[in-house]
């Protein structure tokens, strides 16, 4: 008697459990309150149209550790983290989804993109307008290290880009790069960690950041102390999504996962993309971010370094070219 | 009498004096390997996917070696100052009564509880440029934060229980009477410091300088935020164990901490091994007395 009534209960129990769907997106650091919005934006959208509760999980953290704690079998359904090349390892080390995964959702996978911009103290006393300002003599550059943060290989590839593209030639590039980090006296290993030295310990004169953490920045810390510049050229960066076809096929959660990433391309996400500071695709959801995105030339990390993968091996694996600054070798 | 001694031997032989050895060295055994060894194997499992070369490539590059060297001397550094200071700490909170006695013994036990990414951002607020020490100290030449001495300094602070703690009972136990004794036998105070206090003391001071030591060479955390992690100039090893996993290199990671494991482990059981023969020694002597 008291047994099967126990047996009932359990089995109301997982019943009810089962009419909750839930999601794990495993993302990166600064992306955890534009989620938060567009998770329960979703939520509201899916339970209108399949009259099914769905339950968003977030976990955040740097972006390559993220993605090794996927590969150590932390089951997301989906990832959304800062560059291709982290969730190219999910397919290279574990085979957890199909190569040519960027290729399955427009625009190469990445519903919203941000660039690299300046962030200097008010007044701009050096009177920093673009990269090659940057090395003037007695100009203090903070950005984190390219080693252990994804965000700063964005940072160093901006920098790159833009002095090849001006100059058109990859040996000047090098020289700029090389005569840049010999302005920076500290490499935090975050992004954040950057932004706190160069906010709170009143380190440095710029301040290299993504555009979405600038706006951030001035807008916590002070529009009256700080000043975003945004460079001639900068590059475009991809933050990519991705569905995780193993996990998502063990939990049963494929379909929902999918319409959860197509729901970041909608107009309703855009709109919420671009009140957090990032680019959204399209173009009319721009306008939700007061005062809207100034406009720059735009490079890709295709077009000027051939990828995400071959970019690591040239600039960032060990005795690349950004230890080869510091080591001298060549 | 003979018969009864005999017996006595031949029981002590076959069980011991105490009770309960096979199961609690059974326990010893399965314990130290659950907790300890089974993860450290892995670590050494993992190594061994590399090639001797690769090996060899992945711990011997100049960052490697400027990090051994950096994180090696901090690490003495710092716990050579918490073995100078750290023991006049325990001596002051165990021989005199003053007001506030339980809280500054309290406060010891902080850098223990406190997460070591707060004490990072913690001294780097004091010691920047712009913090409350630092200002003074970068006025007259001196950097802390973003510099090696930083690095000492974060090392100091989460090294500094491990000293105290261990000295604390020892001195609790040690017999104020036997220092009355020799002052009274005509000892000065100096001497009475040199040859009384100090080899009771000596292999106790050891063990704190021992756990102070490791715990140092193990230490990310704070390190990151005070060192500014400057490639050759204030990278410590475990910051470059993080930088390799952040690479996917796996195998890189695990060669510079097995590295560092196998060199921690030779310093601690050298100095364990000091640590036994100063204990060894003043039994010698009453032998010979």
């Amino acid at each position: 008697m008291t047994l099967a009534r126990l047996t009932a209960a359990v089995l109301a129990l997982s019943a009810a459990a089962h009419a909750d769907a839930t999601l794990l997106n495993v993302s990166y650091d600064p992306t955890r309150e534009l989620y938060q919005e567009i998770d329960a934006a979703f939520a509201r959208q899916w339970l209108a149209n399949t009259g099914e509760k769905v339950t968003i999980q977030q976990s955040h953290g740097g972006s390559g550790k993220q993605a090794r704690a996927v590969i150590d079998g932390l089951e997301a359904d989906v990832v959304t983290l800062a560059l291709a090349y982290d969730i190219d390892a999910l397919h290279d080390r574990a085979g957890l989804l199909p190569e040519d995964w960027q290729a399955r959702l427009p625009q190469r996978s990445a519903p919203y993109t941000s660039t690299v911009v300046f962030v200097v103290r008010k007044g701009n006393a050096k009177g920093i307008r673009d990269w090659h300002d940057l090395i003037k003599p007695g100009v203090v550059v903070i950005t984190p290290n390219p080693k252990t943060s994804g965000g700063a290989r964005w940072n160093y590839l901006a920098a790159w880009g833009a002095a090849q593209l001006r100059t058109g030639n990859e040996d000047q590039a090098r020289a700029f790069v090389a005569e840049l980090f010999k302005h920076v006296p500290v490499l935090d290993s975050g992004a954040r960690g950057a932004t706190t030295t160069f906010a709170q310990r009143g380190i440095g004169d710029v301040l290299i950041a993504w555009e979405n953490e600038a706006f951030l920045l001035a807008e916590e810390l002070g529009k009256e102390r700080f000043e975003i510049v945004t460079p001639a050229s900068s590059i475009l960066a991809e933050p990519p999504v991705a569905l995780v076809d193993r996990f998502a096929d063990k939990h049963g959660t494929r379909k929902l996962a999918e319409a959860y990433l197509e729901f970041l391309y909608t107009p309703q996400a855009q709109e919420i993309v671009a009140r957090h500071g990032y680019r959204p695709r399209l173009e009319p959801a721009a306008a939700k971010h007061p005062g809207g995105f100034p406009k720059l030339t735009l490079f890709t990390i295709d077009e000027v370094f051939g990828g995400w993968r071959k970019a690591q091996k040239t600039h960032f694996d060990e005795g690349g070219v950004f230890d080869q600054l510091y080591t001298g070798a060549r | 009498m003979k018969a009864a001694d005999a017996a006595v031997r031949r029981l002590t032989r076959r069980r011991g004096i105490l009770p309960g050895f096979r199961l609690t060295f059974g326990f010893t055994v399965l314990y130290l390997s659950l907790v300890v060894l089974l993860p450290l194997g892995a670590l050494v499992l993992r190594s061994t996917h590399l090639s001797w070369a690769q090996f060899a490539a992945a711990v011997s590059g100049p960052r490697a070696l400027a990090a051994y060297r950096l994180s090696f001397f901090a690490s003495l550094l710092g716990a050579l100052i918490n073995l100078v200071f750290g023991s006049v700490l325990a001596w002051v909170l165990t021989r005199y009564r003053f007001p506030g006695k339980a809280l500054a013994d309290a406060l010891v036990d902080l850098p223990f509880a406190l997460p070591t990414a707060v004490a990072g951002i913690a001294l780097t607020a004091v010691y920047a440029e712009n913090g409350f020490i630092g200002r003074y100290l970068v006025a007259n030449g001196v950097h802390v934060a973003f510099a090696p001495a930083g690095v000492v300094v974060a090392l100091t602070f989460v090294g500094l229980p491990f000293v105290v703690r261990t000295l604390q009972p020892v001195l609790l136990d040690l017999d104020p009477a036997m220092e009355e004794a020799a002052a009274v036998l005509g000892a000065g105070r100096l001497r009475v410091l040199a040859r009384v206090i100090a080899p009771a003391m000596l292999p106790t001071l050891l063990t704190g300088f021992a756990l102070s030591f490791a715990r140092a060479l193990g230490e990310y955390g704070s390190v990151v935020f005070i060192s500014g992690n400057m490639p050759l100039k204030t990278e410590i090893v475990p910051l470059l164990i993080f930088t390799r996993l952040e690479q996917y290199d796996v195998g890189g990671a695990t060669a510079i901490a097995v590295v560092m494991l196998a060199g921690s482990f030779a310093l601690l059981l050298g100095i364990h091994a000091i640590g036994m023969v100063g204990r060894r020694r003043p039994a010698r002597s009453q032998v010979v007395a």
